[in-house]
């Protein structure tokens, strides 16, 4: 679908184009979130981040109540998750996120499949919730006994003034579980990264930290901010089995609350989406004395690096060894596929707007098969997201941020224990050991590339219209809007059906689907508009 | 078999576990689609549109557009006009519609915003777009309340008290026809009826193209298809109206207000109400009363359909005779599924739906026999928790042996290891959901197939030899 290109697309009028469409104050504050990236000097390049969408721009964001029991909690199986408000926030977030699980036998706890709400009623809104939500908690214990219980709020349950909290703690007195309340309304902070925050934070003060067993291993890492859509956590945590690393937890993908009670026992904590989880494991830190690296398991240039970064903090040269011979042994089938399908993809052109870190790791895998991103965007990121972490003591708090409850932290006073001396953190850091660090998107972008932070469907349209890329990555919102066009559309909030694309094996599964996207007989069916008419093909200006 | 009536109408439990029913704004979005250059904006927070956008498309596979007014907390204590109007004008700026469907939510209700002020404050209209708004509290009723509420409130928009007839064609002679929640399939199927009878028919809300389009040559900001607003206006100067729903019928004569009733107070426009035409009976019953609204015969081609159905029902007699289904969904819509399955020999043991009418049991006690009433548990208020207990707990000679009904089951019929045939809305586990014929002769052809295949494939797959020739 690649046509001739006759002309230079220049992001600066691609930014422009989409903005005449908006009024001035809007066009103002739309323009603080689109950067071009005019050419590879990057230093000093803004994205503005995690402000509030303008009324009426159809935005692909979701709301705080989705960020916290969608996202983070969705994919814990044993807790019961109880929506308290009306029946639609409930019912849409029922089992819709391709989040997997794997209970170790057929009666073991799994309440994935289970959609649990208090189906708000008018006289509830009139006369309050309270009684019906410890009612509910008392009906979901005596039926199914579970270990934990968790209440999620929606917007009208923060105005009638329903204390979840109250209700949680009196309901934790009389039944002897875990039961914790989330303040979670959708109308709190900016996007679902809001949610995210408040989820962490409860799972922090209420669950980390309640069993001090050890594992019995010699590498045990925490693995957070993976959720396991598509299986990626599946394959991750068999890869760093095979390699001699075991997972004390993982945030959350695949998890269970005895994992979460238990991960202040690892060593290291490895993240993978920094936005979603950051701030946990700078608690774990602070708390426990545990160091966090970020990794990232996409992409098998990424996964070396990785795995290599594991081996290297814990200074051990079996381990160090072990792994390059798992990447030894693992990278023989990526090479042949990327070989296979570079022939047919190479020159092809991406777009990616997704998430808080997909954007960003899986450029790596276009690039790997010869194809080029050209704008790429967060959906829900904040400023250290696109600019690193370098970033965060400059970022402005506004009353969006400031309503979400940031957790003092104090070093816990019998278990706090540093897993390296200052002088071992400092030693490795000489050599160039990269501990809490994160560089960000912007590293990754093309000169003549458009970062678009939160983009909408209109600026979507434009896009599509003056870029004309070969395949688009989004989610299911925008994916039939863009095939209307003839592009293909890739999912990669839930990965359409597919996955699991994390590590080597997700890898060649991704660069399968890419190609079949791409080369796949039907679009010869349909016709881009451009195609027809040739004079609308573009040229890059880096060509 | 021991008649159990048992007519079961409030859940035993307080919370709702596995709900079989969306919240109220839902239906007042998807009639917004149905509505030719309409955009639906949800007056709350921004994910209560990106929630029910996402669940549309996974049904129907098709962008899905709703707009916002992005809620903040200052918003929520400090009330919502603001943003309301800065929505409006920036969904106007982008898109230039035709009408603007404006759609509460629960936040937006329960502080109490007035949204008729609001929008009177701003002439009702913004640059040649009409504003049209929806009370639809989440908390109150579900997807199917919005849904008919949002239909009314358009058809009462443009339809004033008062309005002058400018027209009154003498020869064409119109009809409106309000046909509630169906699929694409349905309501290209009911144009084709109305075309064949060579009646002008105004559909409220047709979102068959719209949510069904092809790929595009140009841009669309909206996509193309829908009601226009121009025929709207002119609903008032129809000959008849109909509509569609055997609980709406009942809700209708028990004083609830209707797109039917405003315009027959109003205008004096009769309305003819009908269940869902799902069978040979209930589409008699449409035909018939289409023949005589327009004074022309059935046509020839229903006829045929008609006794190929009929002589389909005879050859599968031996498949479904005798067994037992569990259905659930709409309220309107369970009713009518349950009067073709008892005309083709099938007991609906259980008629299941979210809704809570009161008139859920009155409409099915309609339909059905009086000996067949006596046989089958009827639930409304209902969730899939207690559904599936009430299946399970049902002695092994009166238990399901089918289930019909929307995705949203799947979970409970594999627990209870019974057969799902999926009908309705939504389904997003397999693929062709908006395009399931449910209604007249041809559809009910197509669910009487299926149903018959799905009992012969679990007995296939039972089986311990596995025959070929059933």
């Amino acid at each position: 679908m690649t046509g001739e290109r006759t002309h230079t697309v220049n992001p600066e009028d691609i930014k422009k184009e989409i903005l005449a469409k908006y009024p001035p104050k809007v066009a103002r504050k739309r323009a603080k979130q689109i950067t071009p990236v005019t050419s590879d000097e990057k230093d000093g390049l803004q994205v503005g981040a995690n402000v509030r969408t303008v009324p009426g721009i159809i935005t692909q964001r979701g709301c705080c109540y989705a960020g916290c029991k969608g996202v983070i909690m969705g994919p814990t199986r044993d807790i019961i998750n109880l929506t308290h408000g009306p029946i639609g926030c409930g019912f849409y977030s029922w089992l819709t996120r391709r989040n997997q699980t794997r209970p170790p036998s057929d009666d073991a706890e799994n309440y994935m499949t289970y959609c649990f709400s208090t189906d708000m009623q008018d006289e509830d809104i009139v006369f309050g919730g309270e009684k019906k939500l410890k009612a509910a908690i008392q009906e979901a214990y005596d039926i199914f006994k579970p270990k934990a219980i968790s209440i999620f709020s929606t917007c009208p349950v923060g105005l009638i003034g329903d204390d979840v909290h109250a209700a949680a703690r009196e309901m934790k007195e009389k039944l002897g579980i875990n039961i914790f309340g989330f303040s979670c309304e959708g109308y709190k902070g900016v996007s679902q990264s809001a949610g995210h925050h408040i989820a962490n934070n409860t799972i922090f003060k209420h669950v980390v930290g309640l069993d001090d067993t050890v594992m019995d291993a010699k590498y045990k890492i925490n693995l957070l901010g993976e959720y396991n859509i598509g299986g990626d956590g599946f394959i991750i945590d068999e890869l760093l089995n095979k390699c001699g690393i075991e997972l004390v937890s993982t945030f959350s993908g695949n998890s269970t609350v005895d994992q979460f009670a238990n991960c202040h026992t690892a060593d290291l904590n490895a993240v993978m989406c920094h936005r979603s989880i950051n701030y946990v494991a700078d608690m774990l830190e602070t708390k426990y004395g545990i160091p966090w690296i970020k990794v990232s398991f996409t992409g098998p240039t990424s996964t070396i690096n990785s795995l290599r970064k594991i081996a290297a903090y814990f200074e051990d040269q079996e381990l160090i060894d072990r792994v390059e011979e798992v990447i030894a042994e693992e990278m023989i089938p990526v090479e042949a596929k990327i070989k296979e399908v570079k022939e047919r993809c190479q020159g092809k052109t991406a777009m990616m707007f997704v998430g808080g870190s997909r954007a960003h790791h899986y450029q790596e895998l276009f690039r790997d098969i010869g194809m080029k991103v050209l704008s790429a965007g967060y959906e829900f990121a904040h400023r250290d997201d696109y600019e690193g972490r370098h970033v965060i003591p400059d970022i402005k708090v506004d009353a969006d941020s400031r309503n979400i409850e940031e957790l003092t932290i104090e070093k816990d006073e019998t278990r706090y224990n540093p897993r390296k001396t200052e002088e071992e953190m400092k030693a490795l850091e000489e050599k160039g050991y990269p501990f809490k660090s994160y560089d960000g998107l912007i590293p990754e972008m093309n000169a003549g590339s458009l970062i678009i932070d939160d983009i909408s469907h209109h600026e979507t349209e434009t896009l599509i219209a003056m870029y004309k890329p070969d395949i688009f990555c989004a989610g299911i919102k925008e994916k039939y809007a863009i095939q209307k066009h003839g592009i293909p559309m890739k999912q990669l909030h839930s990965y359409d059906t597919g996955g699991p694309y994390a590590v080597f094996k997700g890898a060649v599964n991704f660069f399968e689907e890419i190609d079949r996207m791409l080369n796949a007989n039907i679009w010869q069916y349909l016709e881009a508009p451009w195609q027809k008419a040739p004079e609308l093909s573009a040229k890059y200006v880096w060509e | 078999m021991t008649p159990s009536r048992s007519h079961k109408t409030t859940p035993s439990y307080t919370p709702t576990q596995n709900a079989c029913k969306m919240c109220t704004p839902l239906g007042a979005t998807l009639v917004f689609q149905g509505i030719e250059g309409c955009v639906p904006l949800l007056h709350g927070s921004q994910g209560c549109s990106t929630y029910m956008r996402r669940y549309l498309i996974s049904h129907f596979k098709e962008p899905v557009d709703i707009a916002s007014s992005n809620f903040t907390e200052e918003t929520a204590v400090f009330g919502g006009g603001a943003n309301l109007k800065l929505a409006i004008e920036n969904v106007a700026r982008q898109y230039s519609p035709e009408m603007i469907g404006i759609a509460t939510t629960c936040l937006s209700e329960t502080i109490g915003d007035d949204v008729p002020l609001i929008l009177n404050s701003m002439g009702n209209a913004i640059d040649g777009t009409a504003l049209v708004h929806v009370s639809t509290p989440s908390y109150t009723g579900t997807h199917v309340d919005g849904f008919h509420g949002a239909v009314a409130a358009v058809v009462d928009r443009f339809n004033p008290a008062g309005k002058k007839i400018v027209y009154r064609p003498k020869k064409k002679k119109k009809i409106n026809l309000f046909p509630g929640m169906l699929s694409n399939e349905d309501l290209r199927h009911l144009k084709d009826v109305f075309a064949d009878f060579h009646v002008p028919v105004t559909i409220l809300p047709d979102y068959s193209e719209r949510l069904e389009g092809p790929s595009w040559q140009e841009y669309q900001a909206i996509q193309k298809g829908g009601t226009p607003v121009s025929a709207i206006e002119k609903m008032n100067v129809a000959v008849h109206s109909m509509e569609l729903g055997s609980v709406l019928g009942l809700m209708a004569e028990k004083g609830t207000q209707t797109a039917g009733t405003i315009l027959s107070k109003r205008f004096g426009i009769p309305c003819t109400r009908l269940p869902i035409p799902i069978g040979v009976k209930a589409t008699d019953r449409f035909l018939d009363a289409l023949s005589q609204i327009s004074g022309r015969p059935v046509p020839e081609r229903y006829k045929k359909e008609k006794w190929r159905l009929v002589d389909a029902y005879v050859d599968g007699n031996k498949y479904v005779s005798k067994k037992r289904a569990l259905i659930y969904g709409e309220e309107d819509f369970v009713v009518s599924m349950a009067g073709f399955l008892a005309e083709v020999g099938i007991i609906p043991v259980i008629c299941a739906s979210g809704g809570k009418s009161k008139t859920f049991n009155q409409a099915l006690e309609a339909i059905l026999p009086e000996t067949l009433i006596d046989q089958i548990v009827i639930q409304n208020d209902m969730d899939f928790t207690c559904m599936e207990e009430t299946a399970a707990g049902m002695p092994e000679n009166l238990r399901p042996q089918i289930i019909i009904g929307n995705s949203k089951g799947y979970a409970m019929a594999r627990r209870l290891k019974i057969p799902l045939v999926r009908v309705g809305f939504p389904i997003h586990d397999r693929v062709g959901g908006s395009r399931i014929l449910h209604i007249g002769y041809k559809g009910a052809q197509q669910l009487f197939d299926n149903i018959v295949n799905t009992i012969l494939t679990a007995r296939q797959t039972e089986s311990r030899v596995g025959y070929s020739y059933m």
